[in-house]
């Protein structure tokens, strides 16, 4: 078991490697350093003022060397040049201009905890990510909340009872959500439920029922500092309903698959009643198949939240990764993908020890 | 002229529907407790051997939710058919429907035919014993049929996509315009976007845009997981190592950054796509020749012809697809020489060719993987172990062997990975990346939809629905097929 994960942490290590120089290449392409160019400069820069713009900042070394400063390997640039007034300056990638000779580092990057500075945001990555992260930990947090025992109850519903109507109805309704992408929920929520014109909001109003002017807030923005009902469920929902229906179809055809197993059948024909089969025979076994597929979900509700966080404009890690992208901060969008390759990985390790731990079957040598 | 309003003169109509719709749904809660509480009465048993039972409260509750849904569907084709017949008198309905009137005849053909010889038709005739199907079918050949008339044929629509009328800015829909001439249609059915064109006819245009990328995008992944995928789990050893570790370093990708970093403008100045689309587009030509190179490499006098018949036109069009005004690769700095603009017939549109191709690449390795697990499944079959034994090539034995007995989960795969890349698509143009901005597509116009969602929801649930729509009905009909395949 330890080398077996000894072994993943290995390949998980290569392809973080590997899926951060595609992007570092991606990024580092001279179109994309010319726009970055551009939007810190002004939009008018010629082709020779780009250049002048980029050369004394080291974006114009060949790419491993540049892909080595970030990963504190190679030493970080260093530019000796004139300020406005003629006198002598060196600007360094690991230092700024005040800091003294001795103290100015060689190395600078992530082994070395350093993560860069966004060109969009004027601040430290480390701190944008992690204060957009927790942002994003609220949201997956109560997404998981209420999609996991939804799905669950929805899928064992389904399960115990193949081809019921039972069965038939829920089937269809996880069918539907499954094919219900985010941006087309989201929008029809909002434009039913948080719409102070539209959808059933004025009726409500009218009626009475409801305080403020719409049932839910359609934008949540406020919530990453106080989240409410009001504000935090359409999010919520959005995400849940379309990674639920996934769910609730794998639980559903583990269940069944149970139900029709032969302890089950020895268990009904003693004459045990059906509630109990179903909760203390069936439903430990049925839970295995789904625990993986929850884990695997976990990248996907990654998309989920960068869909979500745009439409309802809530600045967490999905906001985050929009706007480094559509500005081509480089750093920053490095750390992004760093993280998520990191989330998407680490799920997959997490959903493969758990299904080695939850069923007794399948040992790894 | 008035505004029209949803169901005009069939308003009456509308408490009788809506009192089914309650229910149909009241009705099916109850079903649904009713079957988790209530059970089966005994049947008894007759002395000439008969089973007899009552249908009992349950049998009830069936029988009226079988009527309600039927009544449901009464109603819904009574709209339809009135509307055929009055028209706009029948509010906005009945003017979709009369303007829909071409696609309610093709769909009323295709099941008359399909329903007729389906005992002939195989699988695809299977699925009209399956309700679930039929639904889906109904609502995918909806689309389908509505994007090709739209697209191709220039058919269905009542204003032109891109024309702005003044007055019409953000119009709720149903109002008529105000300097309408006699030969133009009176109303934006629809309502107008907030550029003041017409939302129902961009609806149709942007059906044709899904209908033609995502079947052929997912066509070609299919071609690439395929072609792949069936040697990494006939042959495993270092070749399937390789292989899984590229497929599971794109997967990790979260697809919205890769979208992000493959769809901009500057990605494109690169030359990137085309690269990848000279790369991607390969594989069905390699696909098709080694399939055929297979079969028939025993009978040179056969193969030979067929081969240069076929790769001769293959080859053609992929040239085609991949160079655009003479050359494959054009950036500011240099340019590769393709195929002469005088033999190339069809040029794709560059920012569509970006889109293609990324869809292609997000998808591919999703299929590799299912195409994997499959080929090492079958690959201890006996039929296998008799092929081998024959002394049939590798290759044959992949593709002529293994391939057409994992057609079922392939078949369905193929279905549901429509609806996923439809889902992508829209995901592209809600994020406005890849096509132009003014692009009637779905996600675009979801896009620019947003932003006044709750005071002009249409512009943006009209789209929405659409999509919706067909999705599902994409998944339900890959329900209907793997219902029946299992069947067998």
């Amino acid at each position: 078991m330890g080398l077996f994960i000894l072994r993943r942490l290995g390949v998980m290590l290569l392809t973080a490697l590997c899926l951060t120089f595609i992007v570092f290449f991606l990024t580092n392409l001279y179109p994309n350093l010319e726009k970055l160019a551009k939007t810190q400069g002004n939009f008018r820069m010629s082709d020779a003022e780009v250049a002048s713009y980029l050369e004394p900042r080291g974006y114009l070394d060949p790419m491993p060397v540049k892909f080595g400063r970030w990963l504190g390997v190679v030493p970080g640039w260093v530019t000796e040049g004139t300020d406005s007034d003629g006198n002598p300056r060196v600007t360094g990638r690991c230092f700024t201009t005040n800091t003294p000779d001795e103290e100015r580092p060689t190395f600078c990057g992530v082994l070395q905890g350093d993560w860069g500075s966004s060109t969009v945001f004027k601040d430290e990555v480390s701190n944008i990510v992690s204060v957009r992260l927790a942002a994003t930990g609220k949201l997956m947090g109560m997404v998981l909340l209420v999609m996991i025992p939804m799905a669950l109850i929805v899928g064992v519903l389904a399960g115990m009872r193949e081809g019921s109507k039972m069965d038939r109805s829920l089937s269809t309704f996880s069918i539907a959500t499954t094919a219900t992408p985010e941006y087309v929920s989201g929008v029809i929520f909002i434009a039913f439920l948080a719409s102070s014109k539209n959808g059933i909001s004025p009726w409500l109003v009218e009626m009475g029922w409801i305080d403020g002017k719409t049932l839910f807030l359609g934008s949540a923005t406020k919530a990453v500092a106080d989240a409410s009902f009001w504000n935090f469920f359409l999010p919520v929902m959005t995400i849940s309903l379309y990674g639920m229906g996934y769910i609730a179809r794998m639980t559903r055809a583990s269940m069944t698959e149970v139900m029709t197993a032969q302890y089950i059948r020895t268990a009904r024909l003693k004459g045990v009643d059906f509630r109990d089969i179903v909760i203390k025979h069936a439903l430990r076994n049925a839970l295995i198949a789904p625990f993986t597929v929850i884990m695997l979900q976990v990248p996907w509700l990654l998309n989920g939240v960068v869909i979500v966080e745009t439409l309802f404009n809530y600045k967490g890690f999905g906001w985050l990764l929009v706007q480094a992208a559509a500005n081509n901060d480089i750093e920053l969008l490095l750390a992004v993908s760093v993280v998520s390759v990191i989330v998407v990985l680490i799920t997959q390790l997490i959903s493969d020890i758990g299904y080695v731990f939850l069923n007794p079957r399948i040992r790894i040598s | 002229m008035d505004p029209l309003t949803w169901t005009g003169s069939l308003s009456p109509l509308n408490y009788v529907f809506s009192l089914v719709v309650v229910l149909l749904v009241a009705g099916v809660v109850v079903q649904m407790i009713a079957s988790a509480v209530l059970t089966q009465a005994n049947p008894s048993v007759n002395a000439d051997g008969t089973i007899s039972g009552s249908a009992g409260p349950l049998g009830v509750i069936g029988f009226g939710v079988k009527m309600l849904v039927l009544a449901v569907v009464a109603v819904v084709l009574l709209y339809l058919v009135l509307g055929v017949f009055m028209g706009a008198k029948a509010g906005i309905f009945g003017a979709m429907s009369r303007q829909l009137l071409p696609v309610w005849i093709a769909l009323i053909t295709i099941y008359a035919v399909s329903i007729t010889y389906k005992r002939k038709l195989g699988l695809y005739g299977k699925l009209f014993d399956s309700t679930v199907g039929m639904i889906g079918f109904g609502l995918v050949m909806f689309w389908v049929v509505a994007g090709v008339m739209a697209g191709v044929f220039d058919m269905l629509m009542t204003h032109d996509t891109f024309s702005q009328v003044s007055g019409m800015k953000n119009k709720l829909p149903g109002i008529p315009l105000s300097a309408a001439e006699d030969g133009d249609f009176q109303w934006y059915l629809l309502g107008g976007d907030n550029l003041a064109r017409d939302v129902f006819s961009r609806l149709f245009q942007g059906a044709w845009i899904v209908v033609y990328i995502a079947p052929m995008a997912t066509l070609f992944a299919f071609m690439v997981g395929i072609t792949l995928g069936l040697p990494a789990g006939y042959y495993g050893g270092r070749l399937d190592t390789v292989l899984s570790f590229l497929a599971n370093l794109i997967l990790a990708f979260p697809v919205i950054l890769l979208f992000y970093l493959l769809v901009t403008p500057e990605i494109v100045a690169t030359g990137i796509p085309n690269y990848m689309a000279t790369v991607l587009f390969i594989f069905p030509v390699v696909f098709l020749a080694i399939l055929l190179n297979s079969r028939y490499h025993t009978q040179p006098a056969v193969r030979t012809p067929l081969l240069v018949v076929v790769l001769g036109l293959v080859g053609w069009i992929y040239l085609m697809l991949i160079s655009s005004d003479g050359t494959i690769v054009s950036t500011p700095t240099y340019s590769i020489p393709g195929l002469p603009e005088v033999l190339d017939l069809y040029d794709m549109d560059p920012s569509l060719l970006v889109v293609f191709v990324s869809v292609v690449f997000v998808n591919s390795p999703t299929v590799f993987r299912i195409v994997r697990g499959l080929a090492l499944d079958i690959k201890t079959r006996d039929y296998v172990a008799a092929a081998q034994t024959r002394g049939e090539g590798p290759w044959y034995i992949m593709l002529w062997e293994i391939l057409p007995n994992a057609r079922g989960p392939l078949i369905v795969d193929f279905c549901l990975r429509i609806g996923y890349t439809t889902i992508l698509l829209g995901t592209l143009g809600f994020f406005g990346l890849g096509l132009e901005s003014e692009s009637p597509d779905w996600g675009t116009t979801i896009n620019s939809g947003r932003r006044l969602l709750a005071l002009y929801p249409h512009v943006a649930m009209a789209p929405a629905l659409a999509l919706l729509t067909l999705v599902l009905g994409l998944n339900l009909l890959a329900d209907g097929l793997r219902e029946e395949s299992l069947k067998d």
